[in-house]
This record gives C-alpha cells, structure tokens and sequence, in this order.
C-alpha cells in the first residue's frame, strides 16, 4: 500500500500516522504538503489530526481552502480511499466529502481518554479487519467531536450503513453515538478517536490497526481489479 | 469602501453547548428570568467594491465559503459605504 | 506622541522607581556608565537587572547547587540544561514558574508559560517530546479558586494540545498557602543528537542577527520586573502586563527552527528564545555568551502596533518570537526556511567588532552601553538569612490520636491531594507524538526514545507541607521523593530542573528559606547523583506581603535501558506478597493527615536519612531491573495505606496486609519508602537481594483491602473505594 500522509501548517499526528503506517506496518507512506496539487500514484490518502491553520475560525474550515483539497476530492470523486481522523475527519466535513458537522463536545472540554467502540458496519474498506459488532477501544483527543447531521441525513446514513464506529459510552454528545462514518459511497471514512495511537504493545494497545490492515486488504483487491 | 458586518450564530434547531452553560449560570446568579442564549461570532471586514450590491453578493459569498458553516451555523450581515478618507 | 524625559530629569523624577530598579541601582549604572543614562538605556537596565533576568538575590544560592557529573554535557546557563542518555541521543529538560501571570490572567498566563518553556527547549535544537505541570492551588473551596483551576487548565491544555507536544504528567497540590498565590509551573523535556547542541551566542563580527515570527507589541512590557515584585489585592492594573499566546505561531516555529538547526547546522551561530524581557535579554545574553557586541536597527524590527517607542519596543513579551544569529553571507539561506513556514524573519542588526550594545532608530542612537553592564554588572546582593520565629520554637508533635482505618482512608482518599486527578488531565492531550507508554496520573510517566531501545521517566515534586516545617529537609525530601517516583517505574534518575518558588528575599525570613533548602536540594541531589542542570527562581510570591510556604518544584528525569523492565504501581495478580522497603515510624508532623485535621501543619520534621535513602531507591531499582518485582509504588502523601489502596485500583486487586502499629502509622509519611509485589517464585531471590530493608505486610488478593493493625481491624471493597478516589475532584471542582 503506498499512503499518502497529508500535512496541512498546524496538523500535529501527520508523523504519527507515518510512524503507525510505515514503520510499524512496513507499508510506503510519504508525507504530502497541503501545498501539493497532484495525489496520483497513491492507494490511500490520510488526513491526520491536529490543529490545522490554529482551527481558530472552526475546526477545519481554513484548511479546506488549501491547494491539496482539490486534488484530494478529485482523488475521492475517482473512489479512492481517503482517511481522516480527529481534526482530518473535521476537514473533510467541512470540504463537504463526508455529511455533517463536528460541534463542541457538550462538556466543552477537550477530552483525552481511551474510549470503548462498536464496529457497527464491518463490511468496509476501513473496518473489514474487525470482526462485526467486535469491541474495540481507541484513544480520543478532541475539543469538537461531537457529531450533528440534520435528521433527515442521520435516518439515510443509518439506512445505507454509513456508521462504521459508534461510542459506547458517548463523551462527547454525537448523536446516533457515531464515532466514524463513510460517505455513501464508501471509499471515504472520518472517525474522532486515533486508530495510529493504538498500533503498538509497548504504547498498551493495537486496537487501531485493524482500520490499516483493512486499507491494507481493500488496495490489494484493486490492485488485483486494475491487473 | 464598504464595512461589513457579519454575524454568524447556531440554527435554532442545533444544540449549542456554550449557550447551555451561560443560561444554566445566569439563572442560578439569579438571572432566571433569560429565556434564551444564542452564541455566535461577530466579524468587521472592509473591502473594496464597485457598488452596495456588488459587496453584498461578494460578502455573502464569503459567509457561505468560509465564515459560517452552513450545516449548523446561520448568519446575516449589513454592508455599508464607507465616507472617503479626508 | 509623549516625549521620553531627559537623562538630567529622568534623575529627578525616577520614573524607573516603577520598573523596579531602586536608587542605589539607578546610580550604579550610572557610574559605570561614566554619564547619566537615557530613558531607553534605564529601561533596559531595568528589565536585565531584574531577579528574573540577573538573579541578583538568589545567585549566591544557586551557586551553590551541585551542577554537573560525567553525564551532563550543558549546565545551567542557556535556554535548558543536556543530559547524554546513550545511543547518541541526549535528554533536554527545563522548567519555568509563570506564577505571576497566572494569577492575573489564569488562561494566558498558563498558556504562554507552556508556550515559553517549549521555545527554551527547542532552542537548543532539541525536539520537545512532552511536557509536565506542576500547579498548587488553594484548596477548591470557593468559585474563584474553581474558576482559576478550570481556566489554568484549559491554558495549559490549549497550548500543548494544539502544538502537539503530550502533556504527559505533573501534579496538583491543594494547600492553604497557595488560596492567593497559585503555582504555575511548567516543565518541557527533549530529545536530541548528543552532536546538534545549539548555544544562545552571537559571535563574530559581521554575523547577522535574525528576528524571526510573531511581531512585536506593546504585551507584556516589563513583564521581568512584574515578575519580581509582589502582589497587591488591589493591582488589577497588572492584568495589561499579560501576553496572549498563539500555538500555531508556535508549532510553525518549532518546525522551522528545528529544520534550522538540523540542515543548516554550518549557517547557524546561536539561538535562543525571547522570554523574560524580551528582545533586549535575548540579544544582550547572546553577546555577552559570546563576549561580543551588536548594532540593532529597530526599524527592521517587525511591529504589530505603530509608533512604539525603544523601550516599548525592546521590553516587550510578545510570545513566539526566536533571535538567531547567522554567518554573513547565509542571511538569504535560513530567512528562505522561515519564509516556507510563513514565518515572518528579518535581519534586524550584526555582531559589531567592539562591546558596544547600540540601538538605533530614525537613524539616531537610543542605547549605547556596554554590554557587561546590563549582563555581568548587574548587582549581586548578599542576604542574610533570619530564622523564622515559627521554625526556631517549633510547635508540639502532631498526634493524630485514635483514628478509623477506613474512614481515615475514605477521607484521604477524597482529600484532593490524593484524589484521582482525571478531571484535570483528561483535558490535556497525552498521547500525541505515540510514545506515550505511562500517561499522567500516576507518580511518573514514561516515554520512549524514537530511535533508541531506551525511555525515559518524567516527574515533579513539591511540597510546601514540609518545607513550611524545616526549609533544608523539607528541601531534601523533595529531591527524594520526585527520584522514587521514577525509580518504581525502574528508572535510574538522571538529573533534575527546578523553580524555585518563595516569598521576597529582601526579607531575611524569607532569604533563609531560600538558603536553607537549597542546602537540602543540594544534599540530595548529590546523594542520588541528580545533578541540578536548569531552572528558574520565582520571587515574590506574596500576596499583601504574605508569602506561601517555600514550595521548591522539583523536575526529574530518569532513564530506563530496558523497555521490558518498565514497572507500573498497580497489583498484577492475587496470591502475591505484598512488602514494604524502609521504616515506618510516627512521622505525622508536615503529614497530609495533619493538614486535613489542623487545617495547617505544624511541628518538628525528622532528618531525612539520605544514606538509607539511597540504600532503598537501589534496592527498588535492581528488584525492578532483575523482574524480582510485579508493582511498585512509592509511599508519599497519605502513607502505607493510601499507597495500598491505589496500588488496588487499577486491577481490582487488593491487598490483606497486617503489622502491630497503631492504626495511625498506616497514615504516617516517613520517608524513603516503597510498596512491592512479588510472585511467589520470586519471593526466596527478593528477600535474599533485600535483606533487612523489605518487610512482608501480607498478599494480594482479589476485590477487598483488609488491615490489621493494633487493636483495629478494617475491611473495605476495592471498587468501592476507587470510585469514592475518582469521583471527588471532579465533584469539588464543579
């Protein structure tokens, strides 16, 4: 799998995700500045946590104007799999590639703690590593995480099976308890909790892994579809 | 030169948490009589524009691109002419 | 625009009475001068002249503190001090007090204190790794105190979780002392290449002197001299003296310097942070390090607001800001590294051939000074210390009398000092940068060493109670205690940061709690080979001339070689024995039992037994190393018994333990002790490596914590008293 990891002035997991993808799972992972207009010759592109631009208008919604945003939704449009986590899932809501919004968690603290998860859909190219309704627990570190979509939006994602990981113990006030969700064609996923904090032993758990090694599984299936 | 400016606050249907916690404390400082809290961003902006309508439609372009979020976040705005600098 | 006055009426007026500096100062610079100086050269000389910047009452005490053994490879004196840990890597460590700052404006203030921290690290060309926060608060009573904890811990978290670097561990204390003078104290640790060590120097004549990122504005002005006077009730004016911090600005700033530092190593004279007093500290300390001069055009200098004046302009604390200087010829190199970051860097003067500080602006002279004489002439004033009446006649020893075990226990346990402190560090991202192996909340964290097969343990300590009692031993304990927190987690410490946090030195009284426990720090330090390689000194904590206790913070960092030896204070396994390393005796004075039943604390501390201290920290330490030991956890604040009980929580394993003391003695807080486990495989090899310095107290055993102790049995439900541990800070705090 070759992953692009994108980078955006303030992202701060983009080494994480690195780390996690390439040095511990042996794939190829190149970092990728947000200035980069091309995303070609990638299997899957990450879109990492942090503190993109400050986030100080909204979480995400300065990044969204940065030149790699158009090859990224080029890169969606033509089914690529493109990943975000915490601030990268914000950013791709508000580039419009996933449904919703990611409000203030209703404590309007920022919370860190690893939180219990549902794997709620396992037939996806994020979660087929996971066995279904299969608990996992991955760390969350966020501010605003708490998922909103209208409820016309929430009955049609619920219906498609667009929810991929639900809370168990909801922290944040995300309705439907949603944690992680695919856009409706399934090749885009956005998720809070940090699947690369939970990909070594020695650092307590590898829970998070499973989404790689899905990503993993799901590109070598097109690499064989492309042969 | 125009002034602009925006207000950009919660839809009434979408929870908003801040304005949750201001009206739970004013009612138990004893301001139990505020019915509603709506917290939101205010934003001055002062651009060129070859007429009023011309900065309104640039301006509203604005909100929706980048200064509001149009999921959850509603805003209005007034544009004025600005005198010439003396 | 207001005009400066004249040097002749700048002596009748004294305007700079206000910034700190007094007569007898003012005349000393002056004669060394050899004329009479103007508005701009007085105001620097009030900034570098400062405690903050020149030390000038706490020198000769740090002077004494033992600095340096065959590990360290930079003391105090630059940004932060350097640690080698092997493999080629070394360890950068420093803390800071922004105790002042924080008690204006909780928010800012703790922001820009971690915001500050972070740039000494990195300006050694260490990339920051994690940090820590020490905080003392009084006890979360009244809404303010709520407000300022709930505000203080959003700043903190705020900064560290958008730059991405884990806050990773730090304590909060609750005491009386600390209701008007919180602590804020904030530790930043790094990790480097032992060859990439950078230095705050300007050398050679020619070189360029580079400002780079935020601009500069009239925040913070003085805030040196604001940070080395007292506080008055009634002084809402200081709250314009606060700067307000930008973690974007900062991550942009790490990223570029770092690049700097290790691309461009041959371009690059020196580095360094501007902190405390701004652009004046940060360019004067370069040349003086150097034994240089410099010429500064302060039109080049970017400026956020307009006309602001030389004084305004040099002693601003505006955050995120670095001075480099830079190899003529290699200007255009490193301002085009910045430029990708969107970083503003601008040459903005040289190294000059002679020793001259000179300013321009408008292309006229506004300082012309030597620099030795706002660096190495600063005053050095010789206190003498006063014992304090309270320490000279002691009062009575505290006698806690017939307690309940377990409503005692309840008690502590729900005390805040002792409660689980999840409300605060949930708010504090800990994992970023995934090397987090021990996260806060225990007595020390643990991070690994990207690149290495080593971790490093990471802790601070303080502790007014005892030093409020005995300055020198309360001084020593600890030292003692931030290395057995790292030495449970199998870490062998290494070396030690502090901030010195006391009441105003002018004050004899005061002085002689400084004196008397740097005695006791330096005692320790050597005793446990933990030289003192950075710090800081934070003054003046008084509040309408009521000083805290003297609450010395104590940051340690201890190393681990082998990633499978990382020991954890939780109880692994029913049917364990379970023992104690060291003596427990009536030493309930200073105890955390006599400030929850007093109110404050009073009495005599026994003399801490550095010997059989470090006796009992290696023992710990070989058990750890030899995998002797499955838990291990030191006693500290509540005893033998608070220890057990935490060590209880995280498996719902509990203990049934057994000794003829008093039921009081569980509670006591003698030093130099520890908690183990030990499989039953193990016990013959442990007890034959410790010999006399272990007592058996009983086993491990599933669910319930039981006691015997003289004439009082207790029985309690593990989970019963974990939820009671978790659940009170975060009720006191709403």
């Amino acid at each position: 799998m070759k992953a692009a990891v994108l980078s955006f002035p303030g992202s701060n997991c983009d080494d994480d995700l690195l780390h996690a993808v390439g040095t511990v799972l042996g794939q190829t992972a190149v970092k990728v500045s947000s200035q980069a207009t091309d995303l070609t010759g990638y299997d899957v592109v990450l879109v990492p946590g942090g503190f993109s631009y400050g986030d100080y208008l909204r979480s995400g919604a300065i990044a969204k104007f940065a030149p790699v945003m158009t090859a990224l939704k080029a890169f969606a449009a033509a089914g690529g799999y493109v990943l975000g986590i915490c601030n990268g899932f914000q950013i791709l809501t508000e580039a419009g590639l996933l449904p919703g919004t990611l409000q203030w968690n209703t404590s309007l603290q920022f919370i860190c703690e690893p939180e219990p998860l549902l794997v709620a859909n396992h037939q996806t190219a994020f979660s087929q590593a996971y066995a279904q309704d299969q608990i996992i627990t991955l760390p969350i570190a966020h501010g605003e995480g708490n998922y909103y979509a209208d409820p016309a939006t929430l009955a049609q994602l619920e219906v498609n099976g667009q929810v991929v990981f639900r809370y168990l113990h909801n922290p944040n006030g995300s309705l439907n308890d949603i944690a992680g969700l695919t856009n409706e064609a399934g090749n885009v996923l956005g998720m809070m909790p940090h699947p690369e904090r939970a990909a070594e032993a020695l650092l307590g758990s590898v829970d998070g892994l499973g989404v790689f090694q899905s990503l993993i599984q799901a590109t070598k299936g097109a690499a064989i579809h492309a042969n | 030169m125009f002034k602009a400016e925006i207000y950009v606050s919660y839809k009434p249907s979408v929870l908003d948490p801040k304005a949750e916690v201001i009206k739970n404390t004013l009612a138990r400082i004893g301001d139990d009589n505020v019915a509603t809290v709506s917290v939101g961003k205010y934003f001055e902006l002062t651009l060129t524009a070859p007429d009023q309508a011309a900065a309104e439609a640039q301006v509203d372009r604005i909100c929706d691109a980048m200064l509001a979020n149009v999921n959850t976040e509603a805003y209005h705005f007034t544009v004025k002419a600005l005198e010439a600098a003396q | 625009m207001q005009t400066e006055p004249t040097p002749t009426v700048i002596k009748t007026t004294k305007p700079y009475l206000e910034w700190g500096l007094t007569e007898s100062e003012y005349d000393r610079f002056a004669e060394k001068l050899g004329r009479l100086p103007n508005y701009t050269e007085i105001g620097l000389a009030s900034g570098m002249w400062s405690e903050h910047c020149a030390y000038k009452y706490s020198k000769p005490v740090l002077k004494t503190f033992w600095t340096k053994n065959d590990r360290v490879l930079m003391g105090p004196g630059e940004g932060a001090g350097v640690i080698a840990i092997g493999e080629g890597k070394a360890v950068v460590f420093k803390a800071e007090s922004h105790n002042h700052p924080s008690a204006v404006e909780p928010y800012q203030g703790a922001a820009t204190g971690v915001g500050g921290i972070i740039r000494d690290i990195f300006s050694i060309g260490a990339k920051p790794v994690a940090i820590l926060d020490a905080l003392a608060f009084g006890y979360p009573k009244d809404a303010h105190t709520k407000q300022l904890i709930d505000q203080v811990v959003a700043g903190i978290g705020d900064y560290g979780n958008a730059i991405g670097i884990p806050t990773v561990g730090g304590e909060t204390r609750f005491a009386p002392t600390y209701q008007n003078n919180p602590l804020v104290n904030a530790m930043c640790v790094g990790v480097m290449d032992e060859s990439a060590i950078q230095r705050g120097k300007a050398a050679g004549a020619g070189n360029a002197l580079i400002y780079v990122g935020a601009k500069t504005g009239r925040d913070g002005i003085n805030g040196a001299s604001f940070a080395s006077g007292d506080f008055s009730t009634a002084e809402d004016a200081n709250r314009s003296a606060v700067q307000v911090g930008d973690p974007f600005m900062e991550k942009l700033l790490v990223d570029a310097c770092l690049e700097v530092t290790r691309d461009h190593q041959a371009a690059l004279v020196g580095m360094q942070d501007m902190g405390a007093a701004g652009l004046v500290s940060s360019t004067v300390e370069m040349a003086g390090k150097a034994n240089s001069g410099m010429t500064l055009d302060l039109d080049l200098i970017p400026q956020r607001e307009p006309n602001m004046t030389p004084f305004e302009i040099m002693l601003s604390e505006s955050q995120e800001r670095m001075m480099l200087c830079v190899r003529t010829g290699h200007e255009a190199e490193i301002i085009k590294v910045f430029k990708q970051y969107d970083l503003d860097a601008v040459v903005i003067g040289r190294v000059s051939f002679d020793h001259q500080y000179k300013l321009l602006q408008h292309g006229q002279v506004v300082c012309d000074v030597p620099v030795s004489l706002l660096t190495d002439d600063a005053p050095v004033y010789h206190q003498v210390g006063v014992k304090p009446a309270r320490l000279a006649q002691p009062a009575a020893d505290f006698e806690p009398g017939a307690i309940d075990l377990k409503k005692t226990l309840e008690a502590v346990l729900q005390d805040p000092n002792v409660a689980d402190k999840t409300a605060i560090f949930r708010r504090y991202d800990a994992q970023v940068q995934t090397n987090t192996i021990v996260g806060p909340g225990g007595g020390a964290a643990v991070i690994r060493v990207r690149g290495t097969h080593r971790a490093l343990a990471l802790t601070t300590d303080s502790n007014g109670r005892y030093l409020a009692l005995d300055p020198e031993i309360g001084g020593a304990i600890t030292v003692a205690e931030a290395a057995r927190n790292l030495v449970a987690t199998g870490a062998e410490p290494l070396g030690i940061t502090d901030c010195l946090n006391y009441g105003d030195p002018t004050k004899p009284e005061q002085f002689y709690s400084l004196a008397e426990s740097a005695k006791g720090i330096v005692a320790a330090t050597k005793a446990l080979n933990t030289p003192v390689i950075s710090g800081n000194v934070s003054l003046y904590n008084e509040t309408d001339g009521e000083a805290i206790a003297p609450s010395p913070m104590i940051g340690m960092v201890g190393l681990i070689e082998d990633l499978t030896a990382i020991m954890s204070p939780s109880f692994k396994a029913a049917g364990e024995s379970v023992y104690v390393i060291g003596q427990t005796q009536a030493d309930f004075n200073g105890s955390l039992l006599q400030q929850m039943t007093q109110g404050e604390v009073s009495g005599r501390l026994r003399p801490l037994d550095l010997a059989q201290e470090q006796e009992n920290q290696a023992l710990v330490l070989q058990a750890i190393r030899q995998h002797l030991v499955s838990a291990a956890h030191d006693v500290s604040d509540g005893g033998l018994l608070t220890a057990l009980a935490e060590m209880s929580f995280g498996r719902n394993i509990g203990a049934a333990v057994a000794a003829a003391w008093a039921p009081a003695w569980w509670f006591s807080e003698s030093q130099g002790r520890f908690v183990v486990s030990v499989p039953a495989a193990n016990i013959a090899a442990f007890e034959a490596l410790a010999g006399p310095l272990a007592t058996r107290l009983g086993r491990t055993q599933p669910g319930e914590l039981t006691v015997q102790a003289a004439g009082q049995a207790m029985a309690a439900n593990v989970a019963t008293l974990k939820q009671l541990n978790k659940e009170a800070l975060a009720w006191q705090l709403k």
